[in-house]
């Protein structure tokens, strides 16, 4: 690798490492400065004062905030997340496998919605005005105004209640089942798709206009070499850092998927905490949202580098 | 290789072409007809909207999804190209027709290497191997004079400077020895130096190679160098072709005439001949009227004749056989008669001393963050935009200030008008030192002395005021006036004098044409009756009938005010034709300053000399000297420790060029010169531009 796109990703993750300091001090000043609302989270609203007093005390809650934020942070790194009240396990028990089951229902709905949003796009904007672009852009709107908690009442009536086909429940409660998968993902993929193939498909519009691809084509290349080497490489640009996006996206907004089907993971259990003011759970739901949030940014500005030589070589 | 100098290559008969939109169908191209024999130049001039390109796209079948060929054909090497398959199309596209286009950063794709599209051509049309495709592209990119072609294969486009872009463009079509090239504007995006060897070259691999050239510009001083016919084009149709010398010594077509008229001419200045603007504007295709198009601006209309029926082209004979015009009127009509009904002005007195730079400066800091620069603790660079510019302007003067694109005039206009500030020196209007007041601290009554005229007048005006909102504001805050009504008045005055109807007043910027929006740029600069106005190139981005209406009103305004007027330009001819002074500028150095006559005849600065040489006159009867530079400018972080000019100086007269700053030596009372070369040889240096005798207006040598 050249020094400087070593530079590049070294600055880059620097930043992510600021990025995170500075939101785990928010997260930290918003959820733990208040010791009172702490004990009230721990011991529930029915403790007396002399309890929570006890139990502040025992906890070493009456230290400085500072020296409890390094503490939080440094055994954040060792693993010990706290203990959640809610379901009365150390937090890590309970997040690392609903964090698995997300990462699974959105790998399969990313692993459809990429492919079928770039060729659904790239064969609008190929064309554009054509009835192939106009009928793929209706397609699109059609699908990204139905919100998700419509679609999926929908999707349930029809293949769980109408046809009979799919379960109506995902809640895996005897391990692991594909056909419990089915639904979600297509909640999803039929939310998400529209969305990322309008934007390659605006992008690829926009290259095809462009002055190179017209050299490309009166150089007399083959209009298929035209379009997988000259369009398709400056086209994917755009929508590559729109797909970084939607990981996001995924993480926190699959609630109502989640939530429908009974589903879980990842974006149930932060309801959950969220609900039952479940701190400790709060806290590091937070700071993974948060990481995701942020590593994806930078696999963004890395790929983005990649793809575009005029910022790898200036 | 012998080559057939009669075979016809291209040739097209009656060609109508039309787009259709959802308004109906636009005809963009009537009856157009263009032979074309083997190794011959024809060129197609006339200005933005005329179909030029559009003739182009026709001879490539490449017209988009809504252009269409109504009527006529289209004969490529005999074989009507309408009939062809798409495949067979494909197979000439790029193998025998071949085009270079006006932006050459444009039309190479961003994300690839250079290697790779050069390689692909050959690859697709021949199924060369790839190895076999690289050593031939690279053996094309020497035939382009491009230095370490090697190291080129692997750049990306935007890593190289434009005039190596363009090179590339050229060499990627001329990679299968074409027989037709089609160059749109090849060189309008680039510098005059780097344009001049672009021509040169173009012209030296068309006679090796025998190509055939279908040149498209609006620059009438270009086509008389590089073409050997012309095809004049108004509104979709041509008006009059014919040999480059016919045309030029026999112009027939009162379009042709008028185009004469936009053009400063080497032999007039501003006083003598002010330049002749077409009146009214180019018709919208649907808006043609009956007969000769031209007519509702033509001073030679006649009712009845020439607005009757469709007009052909009639042959006029003479030396020529082929020179035709598309007027009913052609004999009765003068060139004369338009050019003669112009009225000599008055030059403008100058006053005293204005404008003072002295010793100015200007460096802009740059922060480098690389690795490298971190170990070697080299952090902090310098931009040298201005070193040590020096000179006087008087009121009333008209002082040019001229160079190619970086060598720092723009950087010298913002300082003057307090965008930036200098870093050393002193910039003096009126015996005021502003050059360390930036814009924010200086009073409306210095802002309202000091003001300023843009490149791009899209840009430049605000899109949700209107014409008059924009003009009266700047009466009101620099409180020339303060009641609506007196402001309003003085609003109208100006539209008056910049020749806009009054009802413009209430007109949106959107709905002027680009030199009305010029016009508009120009009243606001003078609504606070500055002393001094800085134009920065204000009629580069315009056309040419455009420009010399602009530039009309630019002087008399001037005139009016007796402003004092900074022209920057790199367009030679118009600067020779309405300035007093000239500074030429390189690499944010002057090199030579001195009253226009002075810098226009030896002694010359050396690279003064190379700029002249590659302005293109439209005149048959200048002599010119041709002189081509090497190289590209040098970046102005890291410029040559002598001569900023020495890289590229073709009179360089050793070592010292390189090692030490030349000294200025004066030529004249304030003629100035940056050389080591001494005066004797610098005078004694034959003169690139040589005017014939003329009965009036005699500059010798000019």
């Amino acid at each position: 690798m050249q020094i400087p796109v070593l530079v590049f990703v070294l600055k880059r993750i620097g930043y992510m490492v600021f990025t995170m300091v500075a939101v785990s001090l928010l997260v930290f000043l918003l959820l733990e400065v208040n010791v009172e609302g702490v004990a009230v989270g721990v011991l529930g609203p029915y403790s007396t004062e002399e309890q929570r007093n006890l139990w502040l005390e025992a906890n070493g809650y009456f230290r400085p905030a500072y020296v409890r934020y390094f503490e939080w942070v440094s055994r954040f790194f060792t693993g010990d997340l706290g203990h959640s009240v809610r379901f009365n396990v150390p937090v890590a028990d309970i997040m690392w496998p609903r964090l698995w089951n997300t990462a699974i229902l959105g790998f399969w709905a990313m692993a459809i919605i990429i492919p079928m949003s770039l060729v659904l796009g790239v064969l609008a904007g190929m064309k554009e005005g054509s009835p192939q672009d106009r009928a793929v852009s209706l397609l699109c709107i059609l699908t990204v105004s139905v919100p998700e908690f419509a679609t999926a009442t929908f999707f349930s009536a029809v293949f769980v209640f109408g046809l009979k086909w799919l379960p109506g429940i995902s809640a895996m409660t005897d391990g692991f089942d594909w056909v419990q998968l089915i639904l979600p993902v297509a909640v999803l993929v039929t939310y998400d798709f529209g969305y990322v193939a309008r934007m390659t498909r605006a992008s690829m519009a926009e290259v095809m206009t462009t002055a190179y691809i017209r050299t490309a084509f009166l150089k007399g290349l083959p209009y298929r070499i035209v379009i997988s080497k000259h369009a398709l490489r400056n086209a994917l640009i755009a929508p590559f850092t729109v797909i970084l996006l939607q990981f996001n996206w995924l993480l926190n907004g699959v609630i109502v998927v989640e939530f429908a089907f009974a589903y879980k993971g990842f974006g149930a259990l932060l309801l959950e905490a969220s609900l039952n003011e479940d701190i400790y759970l709060i806290e590091a739901c937070s700071m993974v949202a948060v990481f995701v949030a942020v590593s994806t940014q930078v696999l963004a500005d890395i790929g983005y580098m990649y793809l575009n030589p005029r910022i790898r070589f200036k | 290789m012998t080559i057939d100098y009669n075979e016809t290559v291209l040739e097209i008969e009656g060609l109508c072409l039309s787009y259709f939109i959802r308004a109906g169908e636009v005809p963009a191209v009537v009856d157009f007809d263009l032979k074309l024999h083997r190794g011959e130049a024809v060129g197609l001039v006339g200005e933005s909207g005329c179909g030029k390109s559009t003739v182009a796209n026709a001879i490539m079948q490449y017209m988009g999804n809504t252009g269409a060929i109504v009527k006529g054909k289209v004969k490529f090497m005999g074989n009507d190209m309408s009939e062809m398959s798409g495949e067979q199309i494909r197979q000439i596209r790029g193998k025998e027709i071949a085009m270079v286009y006006q932006e050459p950063m444009a039309a190479l794709n961003p994300s690839l290497s250079i290697a790779t599209q050069m390689t692909e051509v050959l690859v697709f049309h021949e199924g060369a191997a790839i190895h076999d495709a690289y050593e031939r592209s690279l053996n094309m990119l020497r035939d382009v004079h491009i230095p370490d072609p090697e190291r080129l294969m692997e750049s990306y486009p935007h890593q190289i400077s434009g005039g190596q872009q363009q090179r590339v463009v050229i060499a990627m079509a001329l990679l299968l020895n074409p027989s037709l090239l089609l160059l749109d504007e090849p060189t309008t995006a680039l510098d005059v130096t780097v344009e001049a060897g672009i021509v040169e070259l173009i012209a030296e691999l068309s006679s090796k190679f025998g190509t055939s050239l279908l040149y498209i510009s609006h620059n009438l001083g270009l086509m008389l160098e590089v073409c050997d016919r012309i095809a004049v084009m108004y509104s979709g149709e041509v008006v009059e072709e014919g040999s480059v010398e016919s045309i030029f010594s026999n112009p027939k077509h009162p379009y042709t005439h008028g185009l004469f008229g936009c053009i400063p001419m080497l032999h007039t200045d501003k006083n003598a001949h002010p330049l002749v603007a077409i009146p009214g504007q180019l018709p919208l295709p649907h808006e043609r009227p009956q007969g000769c198009y031209f007519g509702p601006r033509c001073h030679s209309f006649k009712g009845a004749v020439c607005d009757a029926e469709e007009i052909s082209m009639s042959k006029i004979g003479g030396e020529d056989r082929n020179h035709r015009v598309r007027c009913p009127r052609w004999e009765e009509i003068k060139k004369d008669d338009s050019i003669n009904r112009v009225v000599a002005k008055k030059p403008i007195d100058t006053g005293s001393t204005v404008l003072e730079v002295e010793n100015m400066q200007k460096y802009y800091v740059m922060h480098d963050n690389s690795l490298g620069a971190l170990m070697t603790g080299k952090r902090v660079k310098y931009v040298k935009a201005n070193e040590q510019i020096n000179f006087r302007a008087a009121q009333g003067e008209t002082v040019a200030i001229v160079g190619e694109s970086g060598c720092g005039k723009s950087t010298f206009a913002k300082v003057l008008v307090g965008l930036e500030t200098v870093t050393k020196g002193e910039v003096r209007l009126e015996g005021v030192d502003i050059g360390s007041m930036p814009v924010k601290s200086r009073s409306p009554e210095l802002l309202s002395s000091l003001q300023m005229i843009f490149q791009n007048p899209n840009d430049t005006l605000n899109p949700s005021l209107s014409v008059g909102m924009q003009i009266g504001r700047v009466i009101k805050r620099f409180g020339l006036e303060s009641d609506p009504a007196k402001i309003k008045d003085r609003v109208l005055q100006l539209l008056d004098s910049i020749k806009m109807p009054r009802d413009s007043y209430f007109r949106m910027p959107r709905q002027l044409s680009g030199g009305q929006k010029q016009r508009v740029g120009i009243a606001r600069a003078f609504a606070g009756q500055p002393k001094t106005v800085i134009a920065d190139e204000p009629i580069s981005a315009l056309d040419v009938s455009v420009a010399a209406a602009v530039t009309e009103v630019l002087m008399d305004m001037q005139r009016n005010y007796a402003t004092t007027l900074l022209f920057i330009s790199h367009d030679l001819s118009t600067v020779r034709y309405l300035s007093d002074r000239i500074v030429v500028m390189y690499l944010g150095q002057i090199m030579e300053r001195g009253t226009t006559s002075e810098v226009f005849s030896p002694p010359y600065h050396p690279y003064t000399e190379a700029l002249l040489s590659a302005v293109p006159i439209a005149d048959l009867s200048v002599e010119k000297r041709r002189i081509v530079l090497e190289g590209t400018l040098p970046s102005p972080l890291d410029p040559p420790r002598g001569c900023p000019f020495s890289t590229r100086c073709f009179r360089k007269v050793g070592n010292i060029c390189d090692e030490e700053l030349p000294p200025v030596q004066f030529a004249a009372d304030r003629h100035a010169i940056a050389c080591h070369i001494p005066l004797e040889e610098l005078e004694a240096v034959e003169p690139v531009i040589k005017l014939p005798d003329r009965d009036e207006n005699v500059h010798r040598d000019v």
